[in-house]
């Protein structure tokens, strides 16, 4: 395997990235070279070469979101090669690494491109969005107390496994990156499924889903046509049925609650 | 009742107007097609001007078909609406390289595309055989019935007409490929045991339905 060979030869690649002074200024792909990057670096590692050049040449480096360079925080919004966190299914910008290039290839680093995601800088974009429709669901009020014992509330353990597999979303946006939409249901739907699902989720079910969907819809997220990119993209697999079970939960919570507005 | 305005102009609410009408619309293509095979019958036109004149007057068929020019309506003024929404949601700047072919069916990302195509055709379909039939003078067929089956006849003799038909069936059955499952995913009515049937029963009736209609102008063009 490629990966696992120290004396891969070093790669030589052609970057055009997306810089973009501030928000108020409309901004332009830039060409840049750089030169003897390892297959073993992540792509994190590789733009992090690029930045020392450029700060090397007395230039301002590219800014680009990163955090946990581990594939669990959702940061590392990069559109290369015009998919969400690149070609590579199931993974985050910062796990893809340089062996899945060619020596001589050119790359083409946006954004993460949505009227709610404004771009703040280069490639680093604003998706506090996300974090409102976090908030808009509110809390869960079951009385938490100590640390509860394993297994003290009964789940079926396929109820369970699909209320983990929802919650796995790291709130990375590559949904949203990737729908012709730019809808953020597949977000929002593992979010609300995952609560619903439980019985902890139980008390504020009905007010959660609305008020996730309306907060959604306040940020002009679009509105999903069943298109798929967004599981495509997602790189921990949340899927579809997310989406189906979240619409069910709206239709059944506009029905039912107590809400007149 | 403003939740429930609210609730039918959220993203979600339009798009569940989108797939009850949708699905409203497989229903009549499923009765336009099977009203129609009555063209096959060889007594030259007889029965099928004896169905278009029970589906012109018959008051019940005359009720419903409000109900049809409703469910078109709602059909593409959703459309309208979602489709301005989505555009504003992605913002004015694109990607200048996109690659969306690799993680979604063409179809899937073109509904507006092929439902602009098939109102085109609608629009020309209508005023070519309902207006005329409805309000032209058609001579009548030797039971005293319009003889519809004589324009339809000579309409299916031109080229340009039978190629309307055809590609605008061709862009019927990719709506439905994609538009079948997707109003079910849309209603919520998902389930691992069902989903699977759906998605193969909605492949074979886009393709039946469509293949059904294309048939019909290429059966006059080059046999009859
Ligand atoms: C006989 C005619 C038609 C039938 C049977 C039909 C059927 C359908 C169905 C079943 C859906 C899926 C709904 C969903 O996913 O929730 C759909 C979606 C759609 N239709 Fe049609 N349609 C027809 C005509 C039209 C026309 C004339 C237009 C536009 C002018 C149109 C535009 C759209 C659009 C944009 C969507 C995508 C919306 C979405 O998936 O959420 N359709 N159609
Ligand atoms: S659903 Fe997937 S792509 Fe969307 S935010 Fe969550 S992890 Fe990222
Ligand atoms: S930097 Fe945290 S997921 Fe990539």
């Amino acid at each position: 395997m490629a990966g696992s060979n120290p004396n891969a030869k070093p790669l030589n690649l052609t970057l055009k990235v997306w810089r973009q002074k501030n928000r108020n200024t409309n901004g332009q792909m830039v060409d840049y070279q750089v030169r003897d990057i390892s297959q073993e670096m992540s792509f994190l590692e590789m733009l992090d070469v690029l930045n020392e050049d450029l700060l090397r040449k007395g230039e301002e480096p590219v800014a680009f979101d990163h955090d946990c360079r581990e594939g669990i925080c959702g940061s590392c919004n990069l559109f290369i090669n015009g998919r969400a966190h690149g070609p590579e299914p199931g993974t985050t910008t910062c796990q893809l690494h340089m062996r899945k290039f060619n020596d001589g290839d050119t790359i083409t680093i946006e954004p993460w491109r949505a009227e709610a995601f404004p771009v703040n800088k280069d490639l680093s974009v604003d998706r506090s969005a996300f974090d409102r429709i976090i908030q808009a669901g509110g809390y869960v009020s079951v009385n938490t107390g100590g640390v509860p014992d394993a297994n003290e509330i009964p789940i079926p353990k396929s109820i369970a496994d699909q209320a983990f597999d929802a919650a796995t979303c790291i709130g990375c946006g590559a949904c949203v990156a990737a729908c012709k939409n730019a809808s953020a249901m597949l977000f929002v739907s593992a979010k609300v499924s995952q609560l619903a699902l439980l019985p902890q989720g139980q008390v504020e079910r009905k007010q959660r889903v609305e008020n996730m969907v309306a907060q959604m819809d306040k940020e002009g997220f679009g509105a999903c046509t069943n298109i798929g990119s967004c599981a495509a993209e997602c790189p921990v697999g949340i899927s579809l049925e997310n989406i189906a079970i979240l619409n069910r939960e709206f239709l059944a919570a506009k029905a039912t609650s107590n809400n007149l507005a | 009742m403003s939740w429930l305005s609210n609730a039918l102009t959220s993203s979600i609410g339009r798009k569940i107007i989108m797939a009850v009408t949708g699905l409203f619309l497989c229903s009549f293509l499923v009765i336009h097609l099977i009203g129609n095979l009555q063209l096959f019958k060889n007594d030259g036109g007889q029965a099928f001007n004896v169905y278009s004149h029970f589906m012109g007057t018959n008051p019940v068929i005359r009720t419903i078909e409000w109900v049809l020019v409703a469910g078109f309506v709602f059909h593409i003024y959703e459309s309208i609406m979602l489709t301005r929404r989505n555009k504003a949601a992605r913002g004015p700047q694109g990607y200048v390289v996109n690659h969306n072919e690799q993680n979604s069916p063409w179809q899937s990302r073109n509904m507006g595309i092929l439902g602009t195509i098939i109102l085109i055709f609608l629009l020309i379909h209508l005023y070519n055989f309902f207006y005329r039939a409805r309000f032209g003078d058609l001579d009548p067929d030797i039971n005293n019935n319009d003889d519809l089956y004589t324009l339809v006849v000579s309409s299916f003799h031109q080229w340009w007409y039978v190629l309307l038909y055809v590609l605008a069936q061709i862009a019927l059955a990719y709506h439905l490929i994609h538009g079948f499952k997707s109003a079910f995913q849309t209603l919520g009515l998902t389930h691992r045991k069902y989903t699977p049937f759906i998605t193969y029963f909605g492949y074979a009736f886009s393709i039946i339905v469509c293949a059904g209609f294309a048939v019909m102008p290429l059966y006059f063009f080059f046999i009859k």
